[in-house]
Order: structure tokens, then sequence, then C-alpha cells
């Protein structure tokens, strides 16, 4: 970008949307007089959420004659109202910081999400999900693909995947996503110190930019060292970001996801030029002893971990004058099986809830839930009535995404209109 | 041409270094010595035989001129997981085995199997033993499973299946300890077909279902004494816990096409596992989705697997009785894996990348237990893959932090081989110029072809901070710094 910082200045920055190549001192600048950006951050709950012990129907009798161990009673659930089928949902109880959010109107759960022929398997199911293509779930992530079409140059830091490894949600043909775990440890290492260092990471830099074309399983290796070399000197001004929280109300110590979500926001406040980011919590593939309801039981410790990392960034980010920016969504391959099994615990199962959360979200229930009477022609199941069957297809979700948050076109990006005029989340 | 100086040991048929780096990791000079002598056909022989080779690698750890392992107090591979890990490393930089260790992780991707779950469970002790103890170590005679998977590493594909059935790892792992006749589990009769044998797509749900209550009964009991540390875990049939009911499925059982298991008494109710493994193993689609698995392992991820690849090493599968042996030796000996095009066309994965580090760069004074964290941020923690299905390979490892994982690795081995590496440099009088020593380099950490761009590059650097004097102040500095760039480059990064 060819204009000087004196030139936007006198232009009015705050009049610009600002934009992905943007060089970082408009992101600050723009920030300060007002301008907003649009983050995304998706969170994956890997393994398959049981999101009936998340969001609980908690006066339909077969939710407790279905599941003996596992019911939450509906004494301890956070409730939450009654959606357009008029049944009256609550929030697992350890979930109280999502409540909060919930009650601010900042936060919706689409219940029922889900596609036709839900795959049960992990493996399928997450690709599709990433996808967004249940036909052929082999291509580019749904996310990769609208990275792809951001006008060039695309900055090296434009995504941020705090994982080790690629998610198939950011696979893209033309963008190299950043893998940030942990941006103290992102830094170029030598044997040697002073000039010959500096020589060795000169070397380095002038090697990746020599891409070899004609080789493209090379060049894409090429595109990672390129991405990391790039990146490492303003992922450094984020390592020291601790929030603007202080003693038990910030990000918790021991809780991985809390702290891959300080480094979001710490991206989002160094203002580095981020606009979408991966961050995912795992566990949720609850075959045995899923224990919902006890104090410290697998499942209960899942819901700690989920709603004190989105508490705490949620409450950083309205401190620091960011929540209306961001915007997460979070997916999980699939729900789970409505009956509990013989190990007190739950097999793979079909549709799910998502959440929505941010500063800009139409918070509250979207969608109906399930009915789970156990009769083979309930219409909200299937399998027997074993499973939750759909009722919002997924894609539309991610339409919703595309057309109102990110301002692009979802047709063209999802390969056919999922527009779903009752998703006003967003 | 006036000859440059280079390691002796190097040969000009560069062909041996392909086989050693996809049937081992990597070639130490007195492997390249060894199968440099040897035909192709008897090096492949060689490396598939290695019932012949009699050394046992674990009597070296610790022994002087090896690499290093690190202990806290006495060294437990038995009985704790990093130890087990540095036990693996220094096996897959030392075996005179290359291909049973290349095999036992083939294995140990195909049936991944994490320690997290099973610590949580039993403790991380019994994590450790039921995942990586020796029979001949543990009071109890457990063999954890990648013992098992070590033992079997080229055996019947059928037993290797009986095996991970009744495995105690496994059985915790995908919840087989869990599975009734009241509440059938899914998780392993799921992925035995998914993962497995056939692969997605050619089985059903009802398939699923009727997998879990096959295995209905299949459990562990607490047998030994506590006394003397023998008490463990181990695989028991439960026939009060079978579902005796028939099962039929959506593909053959039986040699007459017939789909249905039999009903039968809860006693002899073990048969049914057996008749499921049986089929699954012979099942057709099992040899093409191992084929297609084992040429994206041993031959290329470039391109989609080569049909005639495939079908031949399918048939062989399904013709040997599932005989793994002599399936590698049809894969080594195959047109596709000596074809020129196949060199260098597979993404390593971070232990390939450490291991072959060390066997090129050096290892005397290095401990592999600091190659773990490195692996880590690289993407693979032995015992500990992501979920069942394994890792995620190919440009699934090259994520930007994992790239500079390797950089760093590279510059952390580079930095502790500082002075051995001068040393070599000036034993072979290969500092006399900057050129003279990346020539030597180029030679002894092998890449995918450098362009003259990247070769150019590299010379500047050489030249970069002063005057070419090759004093060993010099060396010391430059053939570290080199390298880390060969090692970090990306070229280095397929195998």
């Amino acid at each position: 970008m060819n204009v000087t910082r004196r030139q936007f200045v006198k232009g009015g920055v705050a009049a610009f949307t600002v934009t992905f190549a943007a060089p970082e001192f408009l992101s600050d600048l723009a920030r300060a007089q007002g301008a907003h950006v649009r983050n995304l951050v998706v969170l994956y709950l890997s393994g398959g959420n049981d999101s009936l012990s998340m969001l609980i129907p908690y006066n339909d009798p077969f939710y407790y004659s279905r599941r003996p161990t596992l019911a939450v009673p509906a004494g301890q659930v956070l409730q939450v109202g009654t959606d357009s089928s008029r049944v009256v949902l609550g929030l697992h109880p350890r979930l109280t910081g999502l409540k909060q959010i919930f009650d601010q109107g900042r936060l919706a759960l689409i219940q029922r999400t889900g596609y036709p022929n839900q795959s049960r398997s992990h493996f399928t199911g997450t690709d599709i999900w990433s996808t967004a293509d249940p036909n052929n779930a082999v291509g580019l992530g749904w996310v990769g693909r609208y990275l792809d079409s951001l006008p060039s140059p695309v900055d090296a830091l434009v995504g941020w995947n705090t994982t080790a490894s690629l998610p198939h949600v950011l696979q893209s043909a033309h963008t190299a996503v950043p893998a940030i775990a942990s941006p103290s440890g992102y830094s170029f290492s030598s044997p040697n110190s002073g000039a010959e260092a500096a020589a060795e990471r000169t070397t380095a830099v002038r090697i990746a930019s020599h891409v070899p074309v004609d080789r493209p399983e090379l060049a894409f290796v090429y595109g990672s060292t390129q991405g990391a070399l790039a990146t490492l000197d303003r992922v450094a001004t984020v390592s020291t970001y601790n929030g603007s929280l202080t003693g038990a109300a910030t990000y918790p110590a021991n809780n991985g996801f809390a702290q891959a979500l300080k480094a979001v926001a710490g991206a989002m406040v160094r203002g580095i030029g981020t606009r979408v980011f991966y961050v995912t919590t795992g566990g949720f593939d609850t075959h045995s002893g899923q224990n919902v309801v006890q104090t410290n039981g697998a499942y209960y410790n899942l819901m700690a971990t989920l709603n004190d990392g989105l508490l705490t960034f949620y409450n950083d980010l309205r401190n620091q004058a960011l929540l209306d920016d961001t915007l997460v969504l979070s997916f999980s391959e699939f729900g789970r099986r409505i009956s509990e099994n013989g190990s007190s615990g739950t097999d793979h199962g079909a549709a799910s809830v998502m959440m929505a959360m941010g500063g800009r979200v139409n918070g509250g229930l979207y969608g109906t839930a399930p009915n789970l009477n156990t009769d083979p022609k309930n219409p909200t199941l299937e399998n027997s009535a074993g499973d939750v069957t759909f009722e919002t297809d997924f894609r539309s979700v991610y339409a919703r995404v595309l057309d109102s948050w990110l301002g692009t076109d979802s047709v063209g990006l999802l390969g056919g209109n999922f527009r779903k005029t009752s998703l006003t989340f967003v | 041409m006036k000859a440059m100086p280079g390691r002796l040991t190097r040969r000009s048929d560069r062909r041996i270094e392909h086989l050693l780096r996809r049937a081992g990791f990597g070639a130490r000079p007195d492997e390249i010595d060894y199968y440099g002598e040897l035909s192709i056909p008897d090096a492949v022989d060689a490396l598939i035989e290695y019932d012949q080779v009699g050394t046992d690698v674990d009597s070296l750890i610790g022994q002087p001129g090896f690499v290093g392992t690190t202990t806290r107090g006495v060294f437990s591979p038995q009985s704790v997981i990093t130890d087990s890990r540095q036990r693996w490393l220094f096996r897959m930089v030392h075996s005179d085995r290359p291909l049973q260790e290349k095999m036992t992780l083939f294995w140990h991707n195909h049936f991944a199997t994490g320690y997290t779950k099973i610590a949580g469970a039993r403790g991380a002790t019994e994590g450790a033993r039921y995942l990586a103890a020796k029979a001949s170590e543990d009071p109890g005679r457990v063999r954890g499973q990648i013992e098992m998977l070590r033992d079997n590493a080229l055996g019947n594909f059928r037993d290797l299946l009986t095996n991970i059935a009744k495995d105690t790892a496994m059985l915790f792992w995908l919840d087989g300890v869990t599975n009734t006749k009241a509440k059938p589990q899914e998780n392993f009769a799921r992925e035995i077909m998914e993962l497995f044998t056939m692969g997605v797509g050619h089985y059903t749900e009802p398939d699923v279902y009727a997998g879990a209550r096959v295995f209905t009964g299949w459990n562990v009991q607490r047998i030994g004494s506590a006394a003397d540390g023998s008490q463990h875990y181990e695989f028991v049939y439960n026939a009060a816990q079978h579902e005796t009911t028939a099962k039929t499925f959506s593909f053959p059982i039986y040699a007459d096409g017939n789909p249905t298991i039999p009903a039968r008494a809860a006693a002899g109710g073990m048969q049914d596992g057996l008749d499921l493994i049986n089929a699954l193993a012979g099942n057709p689609n099992t040899g093409r989705y191992l084929a297609t698995k084992i040429y994206r392992f041993f031959v290329s991820e470039v391109g989609p697997p080569d049909p005639d690849f495939v079908n031949r090493i399918a048939s062989v599968y399904l013709q040997s009785g599932y005989d793994m042996k002599t399936v590698m030796r049809e894969v080594l000996l195959s047109p596709q894996f000596w074809d020129t095009n196949n060199s260098f066309a597979r993404y390593s994965w971070p232990v390939e990348y450490v291991v072959r580090a060390l066997k090129d760069v050096g290892w005397a004074g290095f401990s592999v237990n600091d190659a773990l964290t490195p692996l880590a941020n690289m993407g693979q923690t032995l015992f500990e893959p992501p979920d069942v299905s394994g890792w995620r390979q190919g440009q699934a490892w090259f994520s930007t932090s994992a790239m500079l994982a390797r950089m760093n690795f590279a510059a952390q081995l580079a930095k502790n081989q500082k002075f051995n590496l001068a040393a070599r440099v000036k034993a072979a009088a290969a500092g006399q110029t900057p050129d003279t020593l990346l020539y030597f380099m180029q030679r002894e950490l092998l890449t995918a072809p450098l362009d003259p761009s990247v070769t150019s590059e590299l010379s500047s650097y050489l030249r970069a901070t002063g005057a070419w004097t090759g004093s060993d102040a010099q060396l010391q500095t430059k053939a570290s710094g080199l390298v880390h760039l060969l090692a970090g480059s990306s070229e280095y990064q397929f195998v």
C-alpha cells in the first residue's frame, strides 16, 4: 500500500474500512478514531460435543428416562428461557459465565445444526464441517476459501491458528495461515550469535523468497518457512500481553484454551493485523464416564474450561473496546446419542448446537430443541429416535457469518445458496 | 574437474540412501558402508530378513559412542513414558533393524493409541507399561502395545488385528473395557472397520452396532500380586457379558458370502470376534486400504496413488494370506519405489526428520531427551497421536510453527555439534574455501535438489561476515551455520 501515514491522517482514517493489507500503524490509528474491523474466531469443540448436556431441555421427561446417570436435575440448570417451539431450556450449571453473556444478549445458541445423513465418524465429520461440503469433504476449508478470496497481497498474519498443526477449516490454496501455539516460543534460533546469527536469518529469508513455483510440493514448505519468518517480529509483540484483567478474573494459567484466547486478544490489542483466528478445546468424545453433573466430572470440567476461557476473553475484549469487532463461532463434528450407553457415556450422534458470541451478536435461542420421545416417528429425531436430526443446515450458519459479518458472498464461497432469513444472530 | 573432498563412506550411487530413508530413518556412515556393498535386491533382503540380525539395540543405551539419553533416577522405559520415548528414538538412530522400527512406527500410526487417556484411566506408570514395557523387564510379564507391534512388525496382518483387539492399552483407549451385553460400546467396532481395515464408505452404521455386539465380553481382568509388582490388567473373554444373538453385516463374513455371524452360546462367543476379524482381514477393501496407506508412507505423497501399485500390493496382500513380509518385499522391489520421480516425494514426519538429522549431522554429546520438546513443537509426540486416526501427514506437518520448530531443531543440533562438525570438515580437508565447505556439507546432508539460486545464497552466506581463513573458529561458526540452514531448508524436509 503506497500511502504515507500523513496522507491517511489528513484524509481521516475512520472513514476508511480497514483492509487486510493495511499497514500496522493504520490499524492502531483507525481503531483510535473509532473504525471497526471484523475479527472472526472459529472455535472447534473436538470429539463431538454432547450438546444435550450443554443446552438442556430440562422439562422433557425422556431426557431423564434416557439418561438415568447423566441427566442434570432440573433444579440445577441455568435457565435461559423458552425457544420458539415452547421448550424450556437451561445451560449446564458450570456455564455461569456464558449465562451472563447470554443475559447481556451477546450469546446466540443455534439448536439442531447439522446436515442430511450426518456422518458419525470423527474424521469424516470434521472434514465435512471444515469444508462445508458433505459430498466431497477433501477440498479446502471454508475459512481457507474465504482467505483465498481476499484481494492480494494478503498479509502473512491475516490468520492465526493457535494449534500446532493446520486445521482443515483453514486449509487454503494461497494463504499460509501461521500456526502459533505459543507466541513466546515463536522465535528464530541460531547456533551462533550476533552478526553470524543475523547472517543466517538473512540468508533464510532470502532463500525463502526463491519459491520454486514449478515444484508445488516443495513450494508449500517454502510458504510455511516464508510465513514463519515474515511474522516472527510482530508475534513477539503479543507474547508480553497479559490481558486487562487481574487476579482471579484473568486468563487461568492451567487452562490451555484460555491461554490460546489470551494470545488472540493480545493479537487484537496489539493490532498486528490478524483477522481470523482458530482455537480449539478437546476431550468431548465422552464414550464413558461422562460425569455431567459431578463437580470435576469429565463433562463438568469440559464446561469449566469452555466457560472460563470464553468469559475471560469476553470481559477482556470489553475492557479493550474490541468486543464489537469480534465474533466467536463454535462447531463440533457431531452431537451425541440421546440415550446413555452402558459406560455412563454417550456414543456418536448427529445434530448439535452451535454458539455465536460477540458484541454485535443478537443473542438468544435460535431454532428448536429436539423432542426426546423415543417414538421412531418423532420428526425431531432420526436413527430410530436414537439421534437428534438437524433442523438448520450448518452451512446456513456459515452463510450468515460470511454475508453479514465478513461482508462477502456466501453463495460463491459455499457453492450454493444456504441463506436462511430467520438466522439473524449477527 | 578438480576432485572435491568428501567423506569416503558416501558413495556415488545414492539409491541406497533412498532405500534407507524410506525403509529406515536415514543412514549412519556404518549403514552406508554395510548396505552400500550390497546389490539393491540383497539390500532389500537384508532389511526384510531382520530376524537374522542379532544385536539387541537396547543393550547399547547408555554406552559411549551412541546418542545419549537423560535419566531422572533409573532409566525406566517400561514405566515412565518420557523414557519410553527416549528408548524408541534411540532405537531409530542405532538399531541395525531399521525396517523393524519403521514398520513399528507405521503400525503405531495405524493403530494409533494415546498415552494420556490410558494414564488418565490407570495412572502414569501403568499408562507407560501397557504401551511400552517389554515382557522381559516387567514383573508381570506385560508386553506393551508397541512391543507387540514391534514383534509383529512384518508379521501377519490378521494376527496384528487379533492382538490389537486383545491389547490392554487398546481396550482402555477405545473403551472395550466398558463394552457389555446390556450396553454395547461402539468405539472399537467403528474404528476397526473405519481406520484399521476397510476404510470409510465400506461399512454401514448398522455394521457398527453389530460389531459392538460382536466384541461384547472382550475385556480385561486384573491378575498377579500387588506385593511383587506383577499385578496388571490383561485380556480376558468374559462370557457372562457376551451378547449371544446373531449379527448380520453388509459385507460377507464367511467364505461362502454369508454375512451373518450365527447365534452362539456365550461360552463360545469369543469366536464371533475372531470371525469378524478374519472377515475384515480378508475383505478386498482392506487390501486396497493398506496398499494405499503403504504407497503414501513408502513410495510417494505427490499426486494420487499409482493404481497399478495399489492393485498389485492389494492382491499380494490377499494371496499371501496377509503376510506383511511378502507385501513389503514387493513394495521395496516395486518399480514405483525405485522410480526417480518418487525420490524425495514424501514429506518427512518429525521423528524421521530428527533421527535423519542426527545420523547426518552427528550425535556425540547429544541426548534424545533434548529432541522431545522440539518434536512436540513439530507436531509429533510418540505414544501420543492426536486421535485414533493417527497423525495428519503430508502438508499438514508443515504449519509455520512446525516449520519454525524444525528450523530451530536444526539450530539446536548444529550448535550442539559445532566442534564435531568443524573437526569433520578438517579431517576431510573440506575447509579450504567456502565452496569446498558447501560441497562437502551438501553431500553430508542430502536434500531434494537445491535450485542454483539457493546454493548461491548459501555460498554468499559463507562469505558474508568476513574474509575466508579456514581457521578452527571460522569453521565452527560457518559449518554449524551452514548445517542450520541446510537441515532447516525446505528441501531437507523431504525423504
